[in-house]
C-alpha cells in the first residue's frame, strides 16, 4: 500500500516529462511491488476466511455488522486492484501511456480501499457503532453509515496509511543509497533516494501530527484503561507524566529505571498541564488489557521509532537542499540500514492497537474467550497453525530472495531513443526471438 | 429479502466457479499438455492477466454470505475447518507457482513451480467439488448451529460421516473432470498449434467421461440423499435443470467436433451453471442441511441478518457488481485472442 503511491509518482513524473528514466524507476519498483502483491494476496486470504474458521463464535455475534464492510472490500477494492494489476504488469505494450498510467493509479486506489474496509472493520471492534442487540445475543447493524464512517476509523485510517508509506518511502531510499553507496545505477539512485526521502518527510510528521496524537485522544476517551497501560500509569491522578524509557513492573506498580517528561502526558491528552489522567487502578483487574509489558513495549517501540524516523528524515532533507546528500556517505548509509525499522514500527503499533484491546474481541461487548471456534479442538489449531509456520516461512525465504534479486539486478537501463532506434533495426535471427 | 440474497450468493460462487474453474482447470492439465518450456508459458500466458482477478470472486462470495449469512459462515466455515485450512494452502501454494516460476531461467527452479501448480490444482478441484458435496449431503449439525467433520470416518454416508465418504469423493472427482474440459476448452481457445491440439485431445478424451460421470453422480445424489427430490416434485419446472446439463453436454460434443471452440465453452459454463442451480434448487429453502435430523438444518431464514443490513447491502452490492463487471469486459477485452509469446515476458515485467 505504501509503494503503490510512490509508483504512481514515478509514473506521473514520466508522463509529464517524457523522462525514460523514470519510467524505468517505475518498471523496477513494480516488480518488487509485484512480488510484495502476490505475497500479500495469499496472506490476506487466510483471514478473510479466518473470521469463520477459527473466530466462528464471534462471527455468529458480529458477522451482520462487520461482514458489510469485509463483503465491501471484496467488491470494491479486491476487483479494481487485481484487475488493474492485471493490466498494469501484463499490459504496458497493449495499453497506450495514459492508460498504462491509469492502471497504476487504480491500483493505487484499490489497495488504498482495500485498507479502509479493513481498518473500518477493526475500528467498529475498537470502538462499536450503528449496531443494536437482538433477542439471540447477536448484533444487527442499525445504521450503515455510522459503521461506514466511524471517527475512530478516519484516525486509525490516516495513521495505517502514512505508515504504510513510511514504509515504501524508507524502503526507496534504501535501495537507492544502497545504489549511490555501491556505485551502480547512479542515476536511478538518485531519482530513489530523492522521491524517497521527500515523500518520507511528509508522511513521517503526519504519522505524529495530526494521526498519532488524535488516536491518542480518542483512547483517552474511549479507552482510557488502554492508554493507561501503554503509558503504564497506575493511579489516576492531575499532571500526569510521560514516561520516555523504562522497565514497568506489574506486580509492585512502578516503573524501573524512569526516564519521565513531568505533566506531559496530561497536556498530551487533553491539552493541559494540570489535568486528571485515568489510571490503571481505577479499574477493576479483570478489564486490564492482559499483557501490560507487551503492550508497554510496543507502544513504546513505535512512538520511538516514529520520533527516530522524523530525524533522519529532516536531516536527509536538509542535505539535498543543501545539494550534498548524493555526496554524504555516512548519511546514505543510515537510510540504507533504516530499512527494517518501518516494518518493525507498524507491527509494534498494530500490536498496540491490538493488545491494547483486550480482554476485549469487541470493546465493552464481548470478550475475546468467547469468540473463539469453541468446535475446533487445540489439536486440529495446533495443526494448521503449524502448518501455517511453515508456509509462512517458506513464503518469507522466498520474498526475500526473490526482492534481493530484483535489487541485485536493478532497474533496466535506460536507452536512448536513437539506441533504440538502432537496436530496432538489427536483424533478429530466430533464436534471439526466442 | 433473505431468499434474493441466498440466490446472489449463488450467482456469486457460479461466477467464481466458471471464471476460477477454466484457471483451476488449465493448471490441472498443463503439466500433461504443456511439454516444453515456451509451451508452459502460453499457459500461464493464458491465465496469468486474470486468475488473481477470477480468484477474487471467492472473496466477494465469501465476504457477502459472511455479512448476509453469518451464522452459516461461522457454522461452516468452523465446522470444514480442516478440509478448509489445506484449501488456503492450496490456494497459496498456487498463486506462487504462477507467480513466481519466471523469476529465475533455471530448468529445476521452473520445473517445482510447475509441479507445484499442477499438482494444486488438480487438489482444489476435488476440494471444491467434495466441499459442495457436502453441503448437498448435510453435515451432524447440533442444536446450536454449529458441527465438527473430521476427514473421514467410515467412508459411508450416514448421521457421523466425514468430510470424505464415497458420495463427496466422486463430487470431487466429477468437479474434476468438470474442470480439466473446461480448462482445456479454455485453452483451446486461447493458444494455437501443438498445445492447441493436445487442448483439444484432451476435452474429446474427458467428454465421454465426464457424461457417465455426470449420469452416475445424478443416480449417486437421489440415492444418498433421497430428499433432493422433493422440489423438484413440489415444482416441476426444477426439471429443466437436468434437461439443461444434458442439452450443454450434447452441444458441448457437436461445437467440439466441429472445431468451434468457443461455443464449446460456453456449452461448458452453461453445464456447470445448471449443475450448481441444481443444487442450489435442491438445496432451497435450506443453506446447510443437517444429517441428524431435518429440525437442526440451517435455512435461510435462522441465518440471514437483520433487514437493514440486507436493504443498504442491495444499493452497494449492485454498484459494486456494475463496476467489476466493466473492469472484467474492459480486462477480458484487452486480453482477448490467442496468445502471443513476444508481448512483453511473463510474469509482467
Amino acid at each position: 500500500m505504501g509503494l503503490a503511491p510512490l509508483i504512481v509518482i514515478l509514473k506521473t513524473i514520466a508522463l509529464k516529462t517524457g523522462d525514460e528514466r523514470y519510467d524505468a524507476a517505475a518498471r523496477f519498483w513494480a516488480k518488487i511491488f509485484g512480488i510484495n502483491f502476490v505475497i500479500g494476496v495469499v496472506t490476506g486470504i487466510p483471514m478473510e476466511f479466518q473470521f469463520g474458521t477459527n473466530w466462528s463464535h464471534f462471527s455468529r455475534f458480529a458477522g451482520g455488522v462487520i461482514g458489510q464492510t469485509l463483503a465491501m472490500e471484496g467488491c470494491f477494492a479486491f476487483f479494481l486492484e487485481s484487475t488493474f494489476l492485471g493490466l498494469f504488469l501484463y499490459g504496458e505494450k497493449r495499453l497506450s501511456k495514459g492508460m498504462h498510467w491509469f492502471s497504476a493509479l487504480m491500483v493505487f486506489l484499490g489497495s488504498w480501499m482495500s485498507g479502509y474496509f479493513i481498518v473500518a472493520t477493526d475500528a467498529w471492534m475498537q470502538h462499536p457503532v450503528g449496531y443494536e442487540r437482538i433477542a439471540n445475543g447477536s448484533v444487527q447493524l442499525t445504521s450503515f453509515w455510522k459503521l461506514v464512517l466511524n471517527p475512530w476509523a478516519w484516525w486509525q485510517y490516516a495513521h495505517n496509511m502514512s505508515g504504510a508509506v513510511i514504509t515504501g518511502a524508507f524502503v526507496m531510499s534504501a535501495v537507492g543509497a544502497f545504489y549511490l553507496l555501491s556505485q551502480k545505477h547512479i542515476e536511478e539512485g538518485k531519482i530513489f533516494v530523492r522521491v524517497g526521502v521527500i515523500a518520507a518527510l511528509l508522511v513521517t510528521v503526519l504519522q505524529v501530527v495530526p494521526t498519532g496524537d488524535a488516536q491518542g485522544r480518542m483512547l483517552a476517551r474511549s479507552q482510557p484503561v488502554t492508554l493507561a497501560a501503554m503509558e503504564a500509569l497506575w493511579e489516576t491522578q492531575p499532571g500526569a507524566p510521560l514516561v520516555i524509557l523504562g522497565q514497568p513492573d506489574v506486580t509492585n506498580q512502578r516503573i524501573d529505571n524512569p526516564v519521565v517528561v513531568p505533566k506531559m502526558l496530561s497536556f498530551l491528552t487533553w491539552r493541559s498541564w494540570g489535568a486528571e489522567v485515568k489510571g490503571l487502578n481505577a479499574v477493576p483487574k479483570e478489564d486490564w488489557p492482559d499483557n501490560i509489558p507487551l503492550l508497554y513495549y510496543t507502544y513504546h517501540i513505535m512512538v520511538g521509532l516514529g520520533t527516530i524516523f522524523i530525524a533522519v528524515t529532516a536531516v536527509a532533507c536538509l542535505l539535498m537542499w543543501r545539494k550534498s546528500l548524493y555526496q554524504s556517505r555516512w548519511m546514505l548509509w543510515i537510510l540504507l540500514l533504516m530499512f527494517p525499522f518501518p516494518y518493525i514500527a507498524n507491527t509494534a503499533g498494530w500490536m498496540t492497537a491490538e493488545i491494547g484491546r483486550q480482554p476485549w474481541l469487541v470493546y465493552g461487548l464481548m470478550r475475546t474467550v468467547d469468540g473463539y471456534s469453541k468446535m475446533v479442538s487445540a489439536g486440529n489449531a495446533w495443526f494448521s497453525f503449524l502448518g501455517f509456520l511453515g508456509m509462512y516461512t517458506v513464503l518469507s525465504v522466498l520474498f526475500l530472495f526473490l526482492v534481493r534479486r530484483e535489487i541485485e539486478q536493478g532497474p533496466d537501463p535506460v536507452v536512448s531513443p536513437e539506441l533504440r532506434k538502432r537496436i530496432d533495426e538489427i536483424p533478429l535471427s530466430p533464436v534471439e526471438v526466442r | 429479502m433473505a431468499t434474493i440474497w441466498f440466490m446472489i450468493v449463488a450467482v456469486m460462487v457460479a461466477v467464481y466457479v466458471l471464471l476460477d474453474g477454466f484457471d483451476l482447470g488449465a493448471g490441472a492439465v498443463h503439466l500433461f499438455i504443456a511439454r516444453t518450456d515456451e509451451e508452459r508459458r502460453m499457459v500461464i500466458r493464458a491465465i496469468g492477466p486474470v486468475w488473481d482477478g477470477n480468484e477474487v470472486w471467492l472473496l466477494a462470495a465469501g465476504g457477502t454470505l459472511y455479512f448476509a449469512f453469518p451464522l452459516l459462515y461461522a457454522s461452516s466455515f468452523s465446522g470444514f475447518y480442516l478440509p478448509l485450512m489445506m484449501v488456503l494452502w492450496l490456494l497459496m501454494l498456487r498463486a506462487i507457482g504462477i507467480e513466481f516460476r519466471a523469476h529465475i531461467q533455471e530448468q529445476v527452479w521452473k520445473g517445482f513451480f510447475d509441479a507445484i501448480f499442477g499438482v494444486s490444482s488438480i487438489l482444489l478441484a476435488i476440494f471444491f467439488g467434495a466441499a459442495l458435496g457436502n453441503v448437498v449431503r448435510g453435515v451432524p449439525l447440533n442444536s446450536d448451529g454449529y458441527f465438527f467433520e473430521p476427514l473421514w470416518t467410515n467412508w459411508r454416508v450416514g448421521a457421523q460421516n466425514g468430510i470424505l465418504d464415497w458420495y463427496t469423493v466422486l463430487c470431487g472427482v466429477v468437479a474434476l473432470v468438470t474442470l480439466v474440459v473446461h480448462g482445456s476448452l479454455y485453452l483451446a481457445n486461447k493458444t494455437r498449434g501443438e498445445l492447441n491440439e493436445r487442448a483439444r485431445k484432451v476435452a474429446s478424451f474427458f467428454w465421454p467421461v465426464q457424461v457417465l460421470l455426470t449420469i452416475f453422480s445424478l443416480i449417486a445424489t437421489v440415492y444418498a440423499v433421497p430428499h433432493v427430490l422433493e422440489n423438484y416434485s413440489k415444482w416441476p419446472i426444477g426439471y429443466l435443470v437436468p434437461a439443461l446439463v444434458i442439452g450443454s453436454l450434447i452441444y458441448m460434443y457437436y461445437a467440439h467436433s466441429r472445431e468451434q471452440e468457443r461455443g464449446a465453452f460456453v456449452a461448458s459454463c452453461v453445464y456447470i451453471v445448471a449443475m450448481l442451480v441444481g443444487a442450489a434448487f435442491a438445496l432451497y429453502p435450506n443453506v446447510l442441511p443437517a444429517s441428524t435430523g431435518t429440525n437442526f438444518s440451517l435455512t435461510i431464514a435462522n441465518t440471514a441478518t437483520g433487514a437493514h443490513g440486507m436493504s443498504v447491502g442491495f444499493v452497494w452490492w449492485g454498484i459494486g457488481m456494475v463496476l467489476a463487471a466493466v473492469y472484467f469486459i474492459f480486462l477480458y477485452r484487452m486480453f482477448r485472442g490467442r496468445v502471443r509469446l513476444e508481448d512483453g515476458n511473463d510474469h509482467g515485467y
